[in-house]
């Protein structure tokens, strides 16, 4: 897939993540689908497979979830320079797309985090601070707990997705009651995997 | 270090060294999130460093959660800001991102394709069901943290069981939720801090 993007392009691509940034409550994949609609649909600067498999890379791959954003911007600058054909040349617009992508990803975001956490780190005494994280406390556990069920959950098919729903129950069960190393149980399961057994 | 908040029940407490610490640290925590750093977070900060205590986690996860961005990001941020500034925010935030992004990149420039094999297909699927467990016992571990909630073990029950319901079996968006719920739960904590004379 090659492409010829404008500097006005790239600037409407700086300006489509900035605007995705204060939007992205709850993780920047909660704005999967409008990056699909803006990158695949209206623009076509990334191709199916590329918006796929940079999703499922950066969930493979350590690190926080938010990198689909960089492979993002890799793919889109890769593709303005001809692939990885297109060798150092290419590389560098890659490169460029990683950082206009994620610039726009984050900035926002980290800013007003930074701001409002340190202003409510300097009031922690006061009743609403308290009172706001004793009151989300409760709330916020039962999400992780949610989020793990809905991983497991969204495999929906009883009679092909009961190994990994085993497979997820199981590791529940030992991080919970045992020191087990998560690499080991990583590693098992991408091994069950591999191997096609879940 | 002053600002650095007392342990409650005496349990110890660390603090990052220093900039570098906290650098090194959540570099090291990134690299060992496979499937998200979320299934790591926890463990390193508050069973290994003991940077927070598990009430301190889920109160500073709680804000992580609600503001806009990613909720390990936001993480690195308060506590990098917390410790030491803007500087700590920044630097904990680099380590966090740096060495995942140049392996992320190499990754995807060297396996090209291999993303979509069915033998990659399946190793993600075996990954995700674990990191599934793992971010679900992250959060049963966490419900001890509930035992010195003002709103009492009842009242956390119910709110958690309506956000689980609310999420994970109606998949309500969670904006709608966390709006709903988190100004309900945040008056009645006010309300039950008053009556305990924490206020």
């Amino acid at each position: 897939m090659t492409l010829t993007l404008t500097l006005a392009d790239w600037g409407s691509l700086f300006l489509h993540f900035i605007s995705l940034s204060l939007l992205s409550v709850g993780g920047a994949i909660t704005t999967a689908p409008d990056i699909h609609r803006y990158l695949v649909d209206e623009t076509r600067w990334l191709s199916e497979t590329q918006f796929t498999a940079s999703i499922a890379l950066a969930q493979g791959a350590p690190g926080p979830n938010v990198l689909f954003v960089a492979l993002m911007g890799w793919n889109v600058g890769l593709n303005a320079g001809g692939g990885l054909a297109g060798g150092w040349a290419a590389i560098s617009l890659a490169l460029w797309g990683v950082f206009i992508t994620m610039a726009g990803m984050l900035i926002p975001s980290c800013t007003l985090t930074f701001v409002a956490t340190q202003w409510a780190h300097r009031n922690r005494d006061m009743l609403a601070v308290k009172a706001f994280k004793a009151g989300m406390a409760p709330i916020v556990i039962a999400l992780l707990i949610a989020t793990g069920w809905l991983l497991t959950g969204s495999h929906d098919n009883p009679a092909r997705d009961w190994p990994l729903w085993l497979v997820a129950a199981a590791t529940t069960l030992l991080v919970w009651k045992t020191k087990t190393h998560m690499l080991v149980l990583l590693a098992i399961g991408a091994l069950l995997g591999a191997l096609g057994w879940i | 270090m002053s600002q650095i908040p007392a342990a409650p029940s005496g349990l110890p407490m660390n603090a990052p060294r220093n900039k570098a610490d906290l650098f090194i640290s959540f570099t090291w925590l990134a690299l060992q999130g496979f499937g998200g750093v979320l299934t790591v977070v926890q463990r390193v900060l508050v069973e290994e460093k003991k940077w927070l205590t598990q009430e301190q986690f889920v109160e500073d996860w709680a804000v992580a959660q609600i503001l806009p961005g990613p909720n390990v990001v936001n993480l690195s941020l308060m506590l990098g800001g917390r410790f030491f500034g803007l500087t700590g925010a920044l630097a904990a935030l680099a380590g966090l991102l740096l060495a995942p992004t140049v392996l992320v990149l190499s990754l995807a420039a060297a396996v090209a394709g291999f993303a979509e094999t069915p033998l990659a297909q399946g190793m993600l699927r075996g990954l995700g069901a674990v990191a599934a467990g793992l971010i679900a016992a992250v959060g049963i571990k966490l419900v001890m943290a509930l035992d010195n909630n003002p709103m009492g073990r009842l009242t956390c029950m119910v709110l958690g069981s309506l956000t689980f319901v609310a999420i994970g079996l109606l998949r309500l968006p969670l904006a709608w939720v966390l709006l709903t719920l988190g100004p309900i739960a945040s008056v009645w904590a006010a309300h039950c801090l008053k009556q305990r004379g924490d206020a």
